[in-house]
């Protein structure tokens, strides 16, 4: 279990000092996550990293995942389509079993969420508990990880009533910002630098990787590691590199993910994938299971041009984990990854798969070029999406959402205690 | 001036600040203008100021977030100027650089009969900030004693008491000045120096680095 101290080599030491400062305030305060899903997905990633290090502080710090049948996680994934701009269907039957998980899940976990000083809830999945929670003591905070810049209205329309009741929401950046009648954070998320999926590793781990998917070490490798999501643009990714083969004909394309417990599209999306890979060998289509981490870590590590090519997206943490390792990223120009592709200095945005190819084309001509460009991308990783800075903002919220709402908290220590 | 008796230590503090959404989009200039009558003033704040918090890999031709909108989403390089020319330090509260810019934008828009728009993603959003500040342990006695710090700070230790210090301070000054001046008249040129240090037009580090230069020269001055 790694501590809090564990990061300041990474981080730096007064950032760590930081920390401690503002979890003078919050000792022992109880505080509980929700989300709906322990393995797969962002959200899963942080709250593992999240959590540990918050109860390290001295919070009473608690992560629950809900649970729920097929036809709830159909429902949310169609509200999490839905709030990422996709018409879906939204019948009164769907609705209704929504609800009934969400009251069945507050029945297990009412005890412990009415009597918490700060409860996060994560996405949608979870967002009708207040509603079932009428003795809440707390504050109650909505994290949207998603991507909310465009909404199908009639799943926004829906899911606004259940968040309106809520003391604040967290969003990833401001194009995510809604109209609501409580305050908005804005809040990048983050990567765990010392975990399996970025820690560094040894060189022989790196080619290692290449030999057990059995790419030729001798030629370029292009990569993608997301799940399998339309929204992910998995097929535009093989378009890409169709194109980019024009030019480069010793290409190859790797197409990594795993499957989340609350994405039941995944298997579908998969499918399509590997039927648009056809019979091309150089295309290598993985599916990792969930904690492939360093499986993922050589995989970046090992690829010579990177994409995460998102039509929508929440934030692309994928994006920040390359960054981390000194790569450039080749992204879509959407939502959060616009906030870490800065254009020209960490990678390229790109609109379509012509652009994408353009882009492959100039890096595996420029490696000089490519290296100056990932020195950044890591140094803009560290001082912005890094866990101890995602772990500040949310002991600075707590301190706020606690302490009066003030726009000014002022930390004081004796320098002589 | 009267020097008080004992000055408390300077305590050199850091900060973070924590963007708040206020809600409020906009996709034209007579939009803009109508919310800038009404937005938080935190927000006029945070746009003019927040830049320099944030991380920057060019020059940036505009240095307020106003000016850099008009330019570069309605592509208006007339007014963008104009905006851009705005020196916030030069208002003595934010309520009259509210009307300052309302005033300014008003101008063209009746220059240039049509206010233009745009999509929705290129839209501008109204931020604004909380403020968290951390103690950083040190402790300065006597002004001297700076010289060799000031260097050392952080760039959002500089944005603490250079910048934040004009909302904080009751004379709308830099906290550096605001202690040297409890020292009484022995230290008032290397006051009137840190005055001339402009803190809009440049990064933080330019800051931090004029301020070691100020603290630097004066020492040598003392000393020679």
């Amino acid at each position: 279990m790694k501590s809090i101290d564990d990061y300041a080599e990474v981080a730096g030491e007064e950032v760590i000092d930081h920390l401690r400062q503002l979890a003078v305030r919050l000792k022992g305060i109880r505080v509980v996550h929700v989300n709906s899903t322990r393995t797969g997905g962002g959200v899963a990633e942080i709250l593992t990293q999240l959590v540990p290090l918050q109860q390290d502080l001295g919070l009473d710090a608690r992560w629950e995942v809900i649970r729920g049948e097929e036809n709830f996680f159909s429902c949310t994934k169609d509200f999490h389509n839905g709030l990422q701009g996709n018409p879906v269907p939204l019948s009164e039957t769907v609705l209704e079993a929504y609800e009934q998980t969400n009251a069945h899940n507050a029945e297990e976990l009412r005890g412990v969420l009415e009597e918490a000083d700060i409860v996060f809830i994560h996405d949608p999945q979870p967002l009708a508990l207040l509603k079932f929670c009428p003795g809440r003591k707390g504050r109650w905070i909505w994290r949207c990880h998603i991507d909310l810049s465009h909404p199908y209205r009639p799943v926004w329309r829906y899911l606004r009533k259940l968040v309106v009741d809520y003391d604040a929401s967290i969003f990833s950046l401001a194009d995510f910002a809604q109209p609501l009648p409580h305050i908005q954070y804005l809040m990048p998320p983050s990567i765990d630098p010392l975990s399996e999926k970025n820690k560094d590793l040894d060189e022989d781990k790196v080619l290692g990787v290449r030999r057990q998917f059995g790419l030729d070490p001798d030629r370029p490798v292009m990569l993608q590691v997301s799940r399998f999501d339309r929204f992910k643009d998995p097929i535009g990714v093989i378009r890409s590199y169709r194109l980019a083969k024009t030019f480069a004909p010793h290409l190859q394309l790797v197409l990594a993910g795993g499957g989340a417990t609350d994405d039941p599209e995944g298997r579908a999306v998969l499918d399509e994938v590997r039927s648009e890979a056809a019979e091309d060998e150089d295309i290598h289509v993985l599916l990792l299971p969930s904690d492939a981490h360093l499986t993922v870590n050589a995989l970046q590590r090992a690829a010579d041009v990177v994409l995460q090519k998102s039509t929508r997206e929440g934030f692309g943490l994928t994006v920040t984990e390359t960054m981390w390792k000194g790569k450039p990223v080749i992204g879509g120009d959407t939502g959060g990854i616009r906030l870490q592709v800065v254009n020209h200095h960490t990678g390229f945005l790109v609109s379509t798969p012509e652009g994408a190819a353009l882009r492959i084309r100039y890096m595996l001509n420029h490696p000089e070029r490519v290296r100056t460009m990932g020195v950044k991308a890591k140094e803009f990783v560290r001082t912005n999406f890094l866990l101890t800075r995602n772990l500040r903002d949310y002991l600075s919220l707590m301190t706020i959402m606690l302490y009066g709402d003030q726009d000014r908290i002022e930390l004081e220590i004796n320098p002589n205690p | 001036m009267t020097a008080s008796k004992d000055p408390e230590p300077f305590a050199i503090k850091d900060c973070t600040l924590m963007p708040v959404a206020t809600g409020i989009i906009v996709q034209s200039l007579k939009e803009m203008r109508d919310s800038l009558a009404t937005v938080h003033a935190g927000s006029i704040y945070h746009h003019f100021w927040g830049a320099l918090m944030r991380h920057r890999f060019d020059e940036p031709e505009y240095n307020n977030d106003f000016a850099r909108w008009v330019d570069e989403e309605l592509r208006d390089e007339t007014l963008a100027e104009r905006l851009a020319v705005i020196d916030p330090t030069d208002f003595g509260d934010l309520e009259s650089l509210r009307q300052h810019l309302i005033d300014v934008i008003e101008e063209r828009l009746d220059e240039v009969q049509r206010s233009a728009w745009v999509p929705a993603h290129k839209a501008f959003h109204f931020v604004r900030s909380q403020i968290v500040v951390f103690d950083t342990r040190r402790r300065i006695t006597i002004p001297e004693e700076l010289v060799p710090v000031v260097p050392t700070i952080s760039e959002t230790s500089v944005f603490y008491h250079f910048i934040d210090a004009r909302r904080r301070t009751p004379t709308g000054e830099d906290d550096f000045r605001v202690w040297i001046t409890k020292f009484g008249d022995t230290y008032e040129s290397l006051r009137n120096e840190l005055a001339l240090i402009d803190p809009y037009f440049g990064t933080l580090a330019e800051v931090r680095q004029k301020l070691a230069d100020v603290f630097e020269n004066y020492s040598g001055r003392r000393s020679s």
